[in-house]
């Protein structure tokens, strides 16, 4: 759990221990190599590897990490239930189809969990108690019928059954040690020498008694958080921690069929306040790459001072959104969904303001005749006026004037008009001015203007490109 | 037996694969039409080519470089709901003449990248993803390998992607496999195609405007606007 930050679980990570009352209870695989195991005490462990970094066991976090995976389960089935200390069941089989079978989905919870950072133990069992046997037990068993099942579970120890250590006693002094050994004995003995709890325990495992478990309910938002490592300021370390944590979002929101517009990431500082970041999709979505994509210009662009210790992502507000249906002609909702997608991503990078859309407005004033507008905004079509160039110039520019005829590296022809402008005396910006198509010694075409208000300077406002 | 007739399908799948050496090549892809029936001839594929960098180099502004681009710019625009980008104009694009043009101003979009490099950044980011029917970029003076990043990104793509240039970059070598020259030619445009795929074109095609202001404006009132311009001149 605390290594869900770090981009390689397994293999180079440092050493890692978790502790409760000065006993570690539970050690990576670095740590088991160097011969630390759980029940081991926190000095020896630490005689036996220095470099050991220890931490103190933190059940509300494993209890929000259970969460966690459970609503991330919540896509595949509705059917999720937490099964505490460090197991989450799901009934899968009315979705199995829809899934390609059990191989398949069995398949696709380990690559969700690698995804979420959570190393995951998974099996499948018709009964629940049977599952979480197995799935403690041994590797990926996938059990289907009922009738296997007792012949699959008798391989298996007593103590994973989680029964009380006077019961296992009894049964380890009388030579049973699997459950295969248990099951051979007669029922009326072991219910009589107070072994009747684990006989309830084998009946549910085995199906023979019904195993009611209440239901997980989903979420109304979405808050997760990740610590990392090691304090880190790197957008991509950053990027890596929330990739985690979209990968829980885009579930919970598929579970809900719904998508999101904005999402926020709380960057957590050992040294100030946690820094706030709120990334806005432009249409609503639960595309986890999408997430990403945005989160990463956004993170680039933030220059953090302080280094990161945790992230946290949270999420609210979902929007109904239908589910994705592959297309037999190409795919045509991703084509609508890039177009916004593109002018976020540069929004994300050069600033909100670095790219607008244009509209026309209806006023004489050439200047106040457009303005820049969300991009896309569908708008009313203005009525064309007398000839209008390609591009505006942002002021008007005076231009020389030889024998009272404009210049511009030569004299001007003028080509056509005047149209007359004459408007705004209603606010600061009055134009009385005549316009002229005219051009250049380079036959570029102009647009040029003369004010009717003697001095009668003229200006250049425009270029019919 | 009767002699095998050569497939008209057949026969145009070979016009692909095999270059004449007379005209210009057949292009993968069907160009979008330029709206000009001279250039339409001169272009591979028939019209200006998506997926790949076209380049017009133009000296002065105002000479009609733009609306070379304008009736295409009216197709894609209706065509699809995918974006032109403006990408760092060198003015405004003013909205009541794009619209005056035929142009659905819902569908454009101007980038005011802060540096150049921002702007290479914006322009294979707008050709990558594919949600840009056409990309109009000034990017000043790109060196070479950035241009090759941006054909890199254009390719395989549905982008009409054209940068304008100053003349001097004729001058320069460049990967964009379509380079035109454009400049003013007594009222009309001549455009020279520097580079094409296909043979070299012997001398400019002198193209006619629609949607310059030649055709659109009045000329100049005969008798009273005149005498306005005498009398301001008085």
């Amino acid at each position: 759990m605390f290594e869900r930050g770090a981009p390689e679980p397994a293999a180079s990570a440092a050493p890692l221990a978790v502790a409760e009352s000065r006993r570690v209870a539970a050690a990576n695989p670095a740590a088991q190599r160097l011969g630390v195991h759980a029940g081991l005490g926190v000095a020896s462990a630490l005689a036996l590897a220095p470099d050991l970094i220890v931490r103190r066991r933190e059940p509300r976090a494993e209890d929000e990490a259970l969460r966690e995976i459970a609503a991330w389960l919540l896509q595949f089935a509705p059917s999720v239930s937490l099964d505490p200390p460090a197991c989450v069941l799901i009934e899968a089989s009315a979705s199995l189809r829809l899934f390609g079978g059990p191989e398949s989905l069995m398949r696709r919870l380990e690559r969700g969990c690698r995804d979420l950072g959570f190393l995951a133990e998974i099996s499948g069992a018709p009964t629940p108690l049977a599952a979480r046997w197995l799935a403690r037990g041994s590797r990926r068993s996938l059990i289907l019928e009922l009738e296997r099942l007792a012949e699959a579970l008798g391989g298996l120890p007593l103590c994973l059954t989680d029964a009380d250590a006077q019961t296992l006693e009894l049964l380890f002094a009388i030579g049973a040690v699997t459950l295969e050994d248990c099951l051979a004995l007669p029922r009326a003995g072991l219910a009589r020498r107070s072994a009747a709890p684990l006989l309830a325990a084998l009946d549910r495992a085995l199906g023979r008694q019904p195993d009611p478990r209440p239901w997980f309910p989903p979420p109304l938002r979405h808050a997760a958080r990740i610590e990392l490592p090691l304090p880190a300021a790197g957008a991509e370390t950053l990027l890596f921690a929330a990739r985690r944590l979209f990968v829980g979002l885009a579930a919970w929101l598929a579970a809900r069929q719904a998508g999101i517009e904005r999402y926020t990431l709380h960057l957590e500082h050992d040294c100030r306040e946690p820094t706030e970041l709120t990334v806005t999709l432009g249409t609503a979505s639960r595309d986890e790459a999408r997430f990403a994509l945005l989160a990463r210009e956004h993170l680039a662009r933030l220059g953090l001072e302080c280094p990161v210790t945790a992230v946290a992502l949270e999420a609210a507000e979902p929007a109904p959104l239908a589910g994705a249906a592959a297309e037999l002609f190409g795919d045509a909702r991703r084509e609508a969904e890039a177009p916004p997608l593109l002018i976020e991503r540069l929004r994300a990078r050069l600033g909100a303001e670095a790219v607008t859309g244009l509209r026309s407005l209806p006023d004489h004033r050439p200047e106040r005749a457009w303005c820049a507008a969300e991009p896309g905004s569908i708008q009313p079509a203005g009525e064309a006026a007398g000839p209008r160039p390609l591009w505006l110039l942002r002021e008007p520019r005076p231009l020389e004037t030889r024998d009272d005829a404009p210049c511009r590296q030569g004299p001007l022809k003028l080509l056509a008009g005047p149209e007359r402008i004459e408007s705004g005396w209603w606010d600061e910006a009055e134009a009385c001015r005549d316009y002229f198509v005219a051009a250049g010694p380079g036959e570029e075409l102009l647009w040029v203007f003369r004010e009717i208000a003697p001095p009668h300077r003229w200006y250049l406002h425009g270029l019919f490109a | 037996m009767t002699a095998v007739e050569p497939l008209p399908a057949a026969a145009s799948a070979l016009r692909t694969l095999l270059w004449r050496g007379d005209g210009p090549a057949a292009a993968a892809r069907p160009g979008v039409p330029t709206g000009f029936a001279a250039l339409d001839g001169a272009l591979p594929g028939g019209g200006w080519p998506p997926g790949v960098l076209t380049e017009v180099l133009a000296g002065a502004r105002g000479i009609g470089e733009v609306s070379l681009l304008l009736p295409a710019l009216r197709r894609l625009s209706r065509q699809s709901r995918r974006w032109i980008l403006w990408l760092a104009p060198p003015h405004i694009p003013y909205a009541p003449a794009l619209e005056a043009a035929g142009i659905d101003p819902a569908r454009l979009a101007v980038v005011s990248p802060h540096s150049p490099a921002e702007a290479i950044w914006a322009a294979r980011q707008a050709l990558a993803c594919g949600a840009c029917s056409a990309l109009l970029a000034w990017l000043g003076s790109p060196d070479l390998h950035a241009l090759r990043r941006l054909q890199l990104a254009a390719e395989g793509g549905q982008t009409l992607a054209v940068l304008f240039r100053p003349p001097a970059a004729a001058r320069e070598p460049s990967p964009a496999p379509l380079r035109l020259q454009v400049e003013p030619a007594a009222g009309r445009l001549a455009v020279h195609v520097l580079k094409r795929r296909g043979p070299p074109l012997p001398g400019p095609l002198l193209l006619d405007l629609p949607d310059a202001p030649h055709a659109l404006v009045r000329p100049l009132p005969a008798e009273p606007a005149a005498a306005g311009v005498r009398a301001w001149r008085a």
